[in-house]
């Protein structure tokens, strides 16, 4: 499973529903709210094995699988 | 008839707890028991908890452990699916007077009574996150609210409680988790049926309602703050004392 895949599983989880998501989408346009933020830090966390750290600032999709990918290159 | 709803209760082995495990069964609810007694000791809970026709399951965990608690809530989850209630109420005493009081009588009170209450909260809210739905009650106490000589450990760990749930019902509101606390005064159990006749006089004059209460008239208030009734009834302590704290 891609990263990209993965994180379609866990921000359709949070969010309830289905999304279409590409490495452009913004976190803005998903309308997820601080409590969501923290919820889904912890499941990438988790998923991965990794710590992306306390403030994780998210703006695209794209932008956050990179910083996984980078984590758990550096694991 | 509404889905079935699963309800974790902690301490739920004998007394207050049981009498809600028993009381939420009669609404069409499975039972997750979290006790730390042995499942002997709590096996008649069980056998009346399926006798009333619902799933119920034993959990032996202690709720002051965080990393037992996590195993616990995850366990239940793989079992039942999700978890709808939780219901905090395994609780300990520890009295002595604050000038004798041990670092570790009050450690443990903290412990088990508070922390436990955060642990069992911070392990079931992501569950309830997802599903958009939850509702929490944790068993305080009137003393929580009064203060109570000889019991500066149990007071300081019931009024926690209350702040505890006051915030949990701010941070999740958002979310359709509701989190409120219930507030007990002399309920009728083991440890109230071994006073004397002397020291229950004493007691009733502290309650207008002149009477102890009862696990029952606990497990109904519990009852209410779950259910859809009280669907918009977020961050309250309910007083279920006669009176006593007015
Ligand atoms: N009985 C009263 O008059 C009264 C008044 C106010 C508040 N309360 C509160 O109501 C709750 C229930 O009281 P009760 O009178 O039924 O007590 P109880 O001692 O009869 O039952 C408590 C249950 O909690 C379990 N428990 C204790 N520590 C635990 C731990 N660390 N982990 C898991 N389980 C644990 C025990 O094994 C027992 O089954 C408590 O929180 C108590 O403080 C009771």
């Amino acid at each position: 499973m891609t990263t990209l895949e993965k994180l379609k599983e866990i921000l359709s989880e949070c969010k309830g529903e289905d999304l279409d998501i590409t490495p452009e989408t913004t976190f803005d346009e998903l309308e997820f709210d601080s409590l969501d933020k923290v919820d889904i830090v912890m499941q990438i966390e988790e998923a991965y094995d990794i710590s992306l750290g306390e403030n994780m600032q998210l703006s695209t999709v794209g932008e956050l699988i990179e910083k996984i990918d980078e984590a758990v290159a550096n694991k | 008839m509404a889905e079935k709803r699963i309800a974790l209760v902690t301490g739920a082995g004998r007394g207050i707890g049981a009498e809600i495990a028993l009381t939420l069964a009669a609404e069409n609810t499975d039972i997750a028991v979290v006790d730390y007694s042995d499942q002997a000791a709590a096996q008649a809970t069980l056998d009346a908890l399926t006798a009333a026709g619902v799933t119920a399951r034993y959990y032996r965990c202690d709720v002051s452990d965080f990393t037992a608690t996590k195993n616990v809530v995850d366990q239940i989850v793989k079992d039942f699916g999700k978890i709808d209630i939780l219901v905090n109420n395994a609780g300990i005493t520890a009295d002595n007077l604050l000038l004798r009081m041990e670092e570790a009588e009050w450690d443990r009170v903290l412990s088990i009574n508070l922390k436990g209450c955060f642990n069992m909260i911070k392990h079931v809210t992501p569950y309830m996150m997802r599903k958009r739905y939850g509702r929490i009650v944790s068993i305080s106490s009137v003393v929580g609210l009064m203060g109570n000589a000889g019991q500066a450990n149990y007071a300081a760990s019931k009024a926690g409680i209350i702040g505890l749930t006051k915030t949990v019902a701010k941070e999740f509101g958002a979310r359709n988790i509701t989190a409120n606390a219930v507030a007990p005064g002399f309920i009728k159990t083991a440890m109230t049926d071994a006073l004397t006749e002397e020291q229950k006089q004493a007691m009733y004059k502290l309650i207008p309602l002149g009477k102890l209460g009862e696990t029952k008239d606990i497990a109904n208030a519990v009852k209410f703050l779950v259910s859809e009734d009280a669907r918009y009834i977020t961050g309250v302590v309910l007083k279920v004392d006669g009176g006593m704290y007015i």
